[in-house]
């Protein structure tokens, strides 16, 4: 599957005919930034769990389930908290709680209205964060015409943001349970998104703009790579349907929203709690590896971060120093010293591009490459937390049919009536615990599957990124040598 | 490896690029050209240059060790040469600034440039360039003094500067300083007018260019820093292999790893261009613009003293005439000196820069090219060694 995608913010016909959508935004808007930003939410480093529970509930002053609407506090919700799973969040949004899913989860043929009726905070639900750009993406598929999956062999359909969260949102619900690795997709922002719907045109908003269409464009392709995800008729609707139903509950700061970041806290609560006997050391060592991947992968994403900052820099110091290079030819007596010195500064402002250029590889080819690696690694975790739950219900199971049993056993000498009642229960929790270990084994086995497939796939990443940065490496070395070639008989023409 | 074939520094600024083609014919016993400040040794605080020099008769070398105070000696001693007509009118070649260990940060941002470096070899490149064009003045070189810097085996200036050294220079502009403000003074000739407008503007011009490609080449060192970074913590990652995709991952990872640490020694070696050539081009244009500037005020000066000269001969009662005529007639004598020197050494300065920013660009155009080519090459074997022969779908080990 090929991907093509370029994203256009709206011009200035389609930003028109959703001024009204926008002002709703607006209202709310305001309420948010109006506010105090009592909490700042940058779980950058740390995963431990404490931590989040703490945010958490710091947020929700009388922590109560009935939550209404009319919560004041403003929110920054879990935006800007970038590599700290936040599939965990889209799992939650569109579904029950996993604590306790619904038995039929394992069957990939899920209805859709069955995802939106058990969250009864729906109905309170604001309108979705109308996304103010389209992305056109051009899905081509021409070595699988023949799958039969696909009704033609390519097809262009426009989506918005909020439509590529529903798609993960389901995607994630149906099969993280199992021990498929979902990839993640990108985040909201409210910052970034809030200055792109201001309508600023200048660089940083662009940017954004670019960044974002760049993530949907690896999360689809991710995404797509996967051979049981393919499958799914959601992820095929999306790429192919012209028209798609609104997704609803991906907002971050609806009551979703809110129930999301409750969940999680509940979740985190009932990891502290959980200690498995672990069987099987494959699982164990597989962890502690990802674990330490994790640690080295953020280290490596804050050194780049700092060289692509300076890189940057590097562009902008070029810039001025073309500027002053300029002025000076200008001020020159000298007709050839001052034509040199012109044409240095043109020459100068064509290097400061190829900075701007090489800043741009180093991010979207290696920093992008880490941060997504390090949001797979949160799914890992996600997958091998999903097991441990798996485990844990086995266990209750177990127990409860236990404790059934002896009661039985104690039902028979006093109260007959009632056996018959602790049989059916009986037999009932015995199919429980067989599903249980059913469901254990296939998930463990799933995991050992993907964990497969993901590190072949991590290589191929990773050699390809390396590949294109050797590329840009090259390129931009070579652009450089084509503009000194051109100035050097300026400068020796100087007498 | 980065290899080029690049001379081992880059010629140096020879007498005849610096000063025209005058016809040299100083008693100096060393020919200008081959001066050269080779390396500068520490001790402590102590910053001592070793300065080489070949005698004219081709017999050998002088080799001979200098502190900064020897330069400032030797630059005071220039000052305040006798017998030397119009003296006022010279454009004193600019000595660098004093380099030290540690030094305030005002005294760092002063050297700019020549601070830049890991090295001491730009600076001492800016001292050897200062050397040359003493050594190449037609009338600067014929002191005594300079023959003693250069061959002496004992340092000249280790004793303490006598406070009775008359530097008539400085003692006479700080007299004048203290009284009316000059920067107004019309002056009388429109080729001085002209110049000193132009010198104010490229003053500026000059130093802003200096100042932003410091910040280019400080800019590249940090990025430097920053690859050398990123490869050592992916170094990290490696971990010993005992399954096999874990161990292909690895090799990635060390792939990048020496990818980064080539990009580090590109950068490097773009900045020590930068610096060596156009860095050390632009420093000695600042300088030269500076000593131009403090010349034409001296001029100036000078002309406000023979306007007050005048003015008193104007005013004298008769018994003073003829001694205020004399003073005026003086003055204005002093003057035209001064002016003839001047525009003479305006003309030569502007050669001598041009000269040198030629060299400058050029030469740092060549070391671009050198470099960029080395690392295309580099990076491009990198590249078809990683891609393998196949443009096949699969890892290659």
């Amino acid at each position: 599957v090929c991907v093509w995608g370029q994203a256009e913010p709206l011009n200035s016909n389609g930003q028109n005919s959703l001024l009204e959508e926008e002002e709703e935004e607006e209202e709310e808007g305001e309420d948010l930034f109006t506010g105090s930003l009592s909490v700042p939410l940058v779980l950058s480093l740390s995963r431990s769990l404490s931590l989040s529970l703490s945010l958490s509930l710091s947020l929700f002053p009388s922590v109560s389930l009935s939550l209404s609407l009319s919560l004041s506090l403003s929110l920054k919700a879990t935006e800007e908290v970038s590599l700290d799973s936040p599939e965990r969040d889209v799992l939650l949004s569109d579904g029950p709680s996993p604590v306790t899913p619904p038995a039929s989860l394992i069957s990939p043929h899920l209805p859709h209205n069955h995802l939106y009726t058990h969250c009864s905070f729906d109905e309170m639900e604001e309108e979705d964060t109308p996304d103010l750009f389209d992305i056109s993406i051009l899905v081509s598929d021409p070595e699988k015409t023949s799958m039969s999956l696909f009704k033609s062999p390519q097809a262009t359909v426009r989506r918005r943001f909020s439509d590529f969260l529903g798609l993960h949102g389901k995607l994630a619900t149906r099969y993280l349970h199992v021990g498929y690795l979902v990839p993640p997709a990108p985040e909201k922002s409210i910052v970034g998104m809030t200055k792109v719907k201001v309508g600023k045109d200048d660089s940083s908003s662009n940017e954004f703009v670019e960044k974002r269409r760049a993530a949907l464009e690896r999360y689809l392709m991710r995404t797509a790579k996967h051979p049981v995800l393919l499958k799914d008729p959601d992820l095929l609707t999306f790429l192919e349907c012209s028209e798609l139903p609104r997704a609803l509950s991906t907002q971050a700061l609806s009551g979703a929203g809110i129930l999301r970041m409750v969940n999680k806290a509940a979740d985190a609560v009932n990891k502290m709690t959980i200690k498995m006997t672990e069987s099987d050391t494959w699982f164990e060592e597989k962890q502690q590896k990802f674990e330490n991947l994790d640690i080295q992968l953020r280290k490596l994403h804050c050194s780049l971060d700092s060289l692509v900052c300076h890189r940057k820099e590097l562009s902008v110091n070029t810039a001025l120093f073309a500027k002053s290079a300029a002025m000076l030819g200008n001020s020159e007596d000298h007709t050839a010293l001052s034509r040199a010195l012109s044409q240095l500064a043109e020459v100068e402002e064509k290097v400061e591009q190829l900075h701007q250029d090489q800043a741009g590889a180093d991010f979207y080819l290696l920093a992008e490459l880490l941060a997504d690696y390090i949001r797979l690694i949160g799914s890992v975790k996600g997958v091998f937390d999903q097991r441990v739950r798996l485990w844990q219900r086995l266990q209750d199971s177990l127990l409860l049919l236990q404790k059934k049993r002896d009661a039985e056993a104690k039902l028979h000498a006093n109260k007959p009536e009632k056996l018959q009642q602790a049989r059916d229960d009986i037999r009932e929790l015995e199919g429980k615990v067989q599903q249980g270990e059913r469901d254990f084994e296939q998930i463990s086995k799933t995991i050992r599957k993907e964990l497969f497939r993901f590190e072949k796939e991590r290589v191929t990443d990773f050699k390809e990124v390396i590949i294109k940065y050797l590329e840009s490496l090259v390129q931009t070395q070579q652009q450089l040598i084509k503009y000194w070639e051109a100035f050097l008989p300026e400068a020796k023409a100087i007498s | 490896m980065m290899e080029e074939e690049e001379a081992e520094e880059s010629p140096p600024l020879s007498p005849s690029v610096i000063e025209g083609t005058e016809e040299v014919t100083p008693p100096l016993s060393v020919s200008p050209s081959t001066i050269r400040v080779t390396e500068a040794a520490q001790d402590g605080e102590l910053l001592t240059f070793i300065i080489v020099s070949q005698k004219l008769s081709g017999t050998g070398e002088y080799h001979v060790d200098r502190t900064y105070e020897d330069f400032d000696w030797l630059q005071q001693h220039l000052f305040s040469l006798e017998d030397v007509p119009g003296i006022q009118g010279i454009i004193f070649p600019p000595l660098p600034a004093r380099a030290q260990q540690n030094a305030p940060v005002k005294l760092v941002r002063q050297l700019g440039l020549l601070a830049t470096g890991e090295t001491w070899t730009p600076y001492c490149r800016a001292l050897g360039a200062y050397l040359q064009q003493v050594a190449g003045h037609s009338l600067l070189s014929r002191t005594q003094h300079l023959e003693t810097f250069l061959t002496s085996p004992e340092p000249p200036g280790r004793q303490k500067v006598k406070k009775g050294l008359f530097n008539r220079l400085s003692q006479a502009v700080e007299g004048i300083r203290k009284g009316r403000p000059h920067q107004g003074t019309e002056d009388v000739d429109d080729f001085f007018r002209t110049e000193r407008e132009h010198n104010l503007s490229l003053t500026g011009l000059s130093r802003a260019a200096a100042e932003r490609f410091l910040e280019v080449v400080q800019t590249e060192q940090k990025i430097a820093v920053a690859c050398g970074h990123f490869a050592a913590s992916l170094q990290l990652c490696v971990e010993a292999g005992d399954d096999p995709g874990q161990e292909t991952f690895s090799k990635m990872c060390v792939k990048i790893s020496e990818i980064m640490e080539s990009m580090k020694k590109n950068v490097q070696k773009v900045a020590e261009n930068d610096v060596t050539t156009l860095g050390l081009g632009l420093d000695l244009e600042c300088r030269y613009q500076e000593a131009e500037k403090e010349m034409l005020f001296r001029r100036t000066c000078k002309l406000v003293e023979l306007e007050t000269a005048s003015r008193n001969a104007e005013r004298a009662k008769p018994l003073k005439k003829a001694a205020m005529d004399g003073d005026q007639k003086a003055a204005e004598k002093d003057f035209e000196q001064v002016s003839v020197v001047a525009k003479q050494e305006v003309a030569r300065v502007q050669r001598a820069r041009v000269a040198v920013l030629r060299q400058a660009l050029v030469r740092w155009c060549e070391l671009q090219i050198l470099t960029a080519t080395s690392s295309a090459e580099q990076w491009n074997q990198q590249l078809l060694a990683f891609r393998g022969p196949a443009r096949g779908p699969g890892p290659s080990s």
